[in-house]
């Protein structure tokens, strides 16, 4: 009988994979951006999780203001990345110094 | 022990297994067009299991605006921009080691908390208010009804948000191009017949 923990374990295992996804392609910035796209749908499944079993409406309006403000993230993010490859004409990460940090 | 399955919980496991194995899809592959595309495939197998949990609305709404919206972005600029694969993929096996380490390391600790092995230190697994509403429940009408009192401010915030990432975006990549050619129409409006025309007497022999 699935329950709680089925749907926590679940967000657990998706979160777990976009944070090993970030290890992986720590070089391709778009991919990187897919990484915390799947990261803030694991948080999402969790909040709405909690807000069936504790039956509570609070829970999904909180997954509606990620939702919006994971869209509006998305949209800078790719806008600053399509500046990044005209000027640069690259997304690898290593080639992005010019701030010497 | 194997207990009985109930429809519920066959489809649970099975978009579970849809989501996790597209996950993986996206942080393997070696395109991102491959990437982004099994992107949507989580999003679309997640969506079935928020509709299992009665969230109908932002079930709707992953898919409409998730597949719909940005990652139709997505794609477009993973289009536009010219990616040399073989480069981005290197160092991919170095990684592979400490990325799943980390990464295994925060699944388990992360299952020993909420998860069905462990302490149960949260106490989630006792946890169980939900009530299994009738078709007549609609979850938008009670979305809508404490979206709209209980939590009207932070709507609007949200509405400038989107407000303000609309203005960012259109303002960093607009460019203006110094040889495109184009029409202003307040002076094409403003203009007289005295500015084009001009009648001048002329001798007609002059001109034969």
């Amino acid at each position: 009988m699935i329950g709680l923990t089925s749907y926590l374990t679940l967000a657990a295992i998706l979160f777990a994979i976009s944070i090993a996804g970030i290890f992986l392609n720590r070089k391709n910035i778009v991919v990187l951006l897919m990484c915390i796209e799947l990261m803030l749908l694991a948080a999402n499944i969790n909040f709405i999780a909690f807000s069936h079993y504790l039956n509570d409406s609070a829970g999904q309006v909180f997954v509606f203001f990620i939702l919006t403000v994971a869209a509006a993230e998305a949209a800078i993010g790719l806008a600053i990345l399509v500046v990044l490859f005209r000027t640069r004409r690259t997304i690898d990460v290593e080639d992005l110094d010019a701030l010497k940090g | 022990m194997i207990t009985e399955m109930t429809i519920i919980d066959f489809f649970f496991f099975a978009f579970a297994g849809v989501t996790i194995a597209a996950a993986l899809g996206v942080v393997t592959s070696k395109n991102p067009v491959h990437s982004a595309l099994f992107l949507v495939l989580t999003f679309f197998s997640c969506s079935a299991i928020w509709l299992m949990l009665e969230a109908e609305f932002l079930a709707i709404t992953l898919v409409l605006v998730y597949v719909g919206a940005v990652m139709v972005l997505f794609l477009f600029v993973v289009m536009m921009l010219d990616i040399n694969v073989a480069k981005m993929r290197e160092g991919f096996v170095s990684y592979l080691p400490i990325g799943g380490l980390f990464a295994f390391l925060m699944l388990a600790v992360m299952v020993w908390v909420v998860g069905p092995v462990g302490p149960d230190v949260m106490g989630t697994a006792a946890l169980d208010n939900a009530v299994v509403h009738g078709p007549e429940y609609s979850n938008t009408e009670a979305l809508g009804e404490i979206l709209y009192t209980d939590y009207v401010l932070a709507f609007e915030i949200a509405a400038v948000i989107l407000l303000v990432a609309i203005i960012a975006a259109i303002s960093l990549t607009l460019r203006k191009r110094p040889k495109t050619k184009y029409q202003t129409p307040s002076k094409q409006i403003k203009v007289k017949r005295d500015d084009r025309l001009k009648i001048i007497d002329s001798d007609a022999e002059v001109l034969k």
